[in-house]
């Protein structure tokens, strides 16, 4: 049988919904840090199908910038984690349900 | 032979993800998460997208991931998350959603994956870094300059958020003197 880019698509599309529903359940932080670079990355895998199916390089420039967008995300990100975990003990989402500070 | 290695790779990435997902302990979950990075790379070198698939390696499943592991031991949580959920609606909701969530797409996209457009900006063609780096650096010349603006904007911002303050605040739990 042969591969075509539907079957690329569908992967992606389950690694995302897995991503998404993963976003909803988990309660620790980073877990669902993790869960956002996976749906980064079915998106980046979509990119990458539509640059083979419709024969186009820019769909692979894409996934550049969506990878340079996504390591700033980390850093920014993490450091964030990083400031609320020094101001109180809470592991989970659950903790960080108040405005101020 | 193709076939063979694509089920193998899905295998790999979507099993990754799953573990991210289930896994109690943070570290397994970032373990977890470079076996589907790693998995989408071979995806990516499947669909003759060879440069992306070694950047992917080096920035995603390298700094990315070594990064997470640093803020787990840094910050000491990699203990197992309790399983009693204080929302129990919570995820059952969120699974009916995912299902929901595919059921759509594939419903409204499942005749016509990609519409057939023609392509706008290069062909692909030969060696890939070459078409690649020719687009980076000729259409895209402009977003590809603001994306260094971003970065230093997002050193910068790590930087002052990680920082420890100079006025000093130690670790206290404010949710105590809200409840009090």
């Amino acid at each position: 049988m042969t591969i075509t880019g539907n079957y690329y698509l569908i992967v992606a599309l389950l690694l995302f919904t897995i991503g998404a529903t993963g976003l909803l359940i988990r309660r620790n932080v980073l877990v669902m840090f993790m869960c956002v670079e996976l749906m980064l990355n079915a998106v980046n895998l979509t990119f990458v199908t539509f640059a083979k199916m419709l024969n186009d390089v820019g769909g692979q420039v894409i996934v550049f910038f969506t990878l340079v967008v996504a390591a700033a995300e980390v850093a920014v990100g993490l450091a964030i984690i990083v400031a609320i975990f020094r101001r109180r003990r809470g592991a989970t989402a659950d903790d960080i349900d108040l405005l101020r500070g | 032979m193709i076939a063979v290695m694509f089920f193998v790779v899905a295998a790999i990435v979507l099993g990754g993800a799953f573990g991210v997902v289930l896994s109690p302990n943070p570290v397994y979950s970032a373990l977890f998460l470079v076996a589907t990075l790693i998995g989408v790379a071979a995806f990516f070198l499947m669909q003759s997208a060879q440069l992306l698939a070694a950047v992917q390696v080096i920035v995603y499943a390298s700094a990315v991931v070594v990064l997470f592991l640093f803020v787990i031991m840094l910050l000491g949580v990699d203990r197992r998350e309790g399983l009693n959920d204080p929302r129990p609606l919570q995820r059952p909701v969120a699974i009916a959603l995912g299902v929901l969530l595919v059921i759509e797409v594939v419903a409204l996209a499942g005749h016509n994956w990609a519409t057939g457009t023609k392509s706008q900006v290069a062909k692909l063609h030969g060696a890939n870094i070459d078409s690649v780096a020719r687009a980076l650096f000729t259409t895209y010349l402009w977003p590809f300059e603001i994306t260094s603006i971003l970065f230093v904007a997002a050193v910068v911002g790590a930087v002052v958020l990680a920082r420890r303050s100079g006025r000093g605040a130690p670790v206290e739990d404010t949710r105590a003197e809200v409840t009090s």
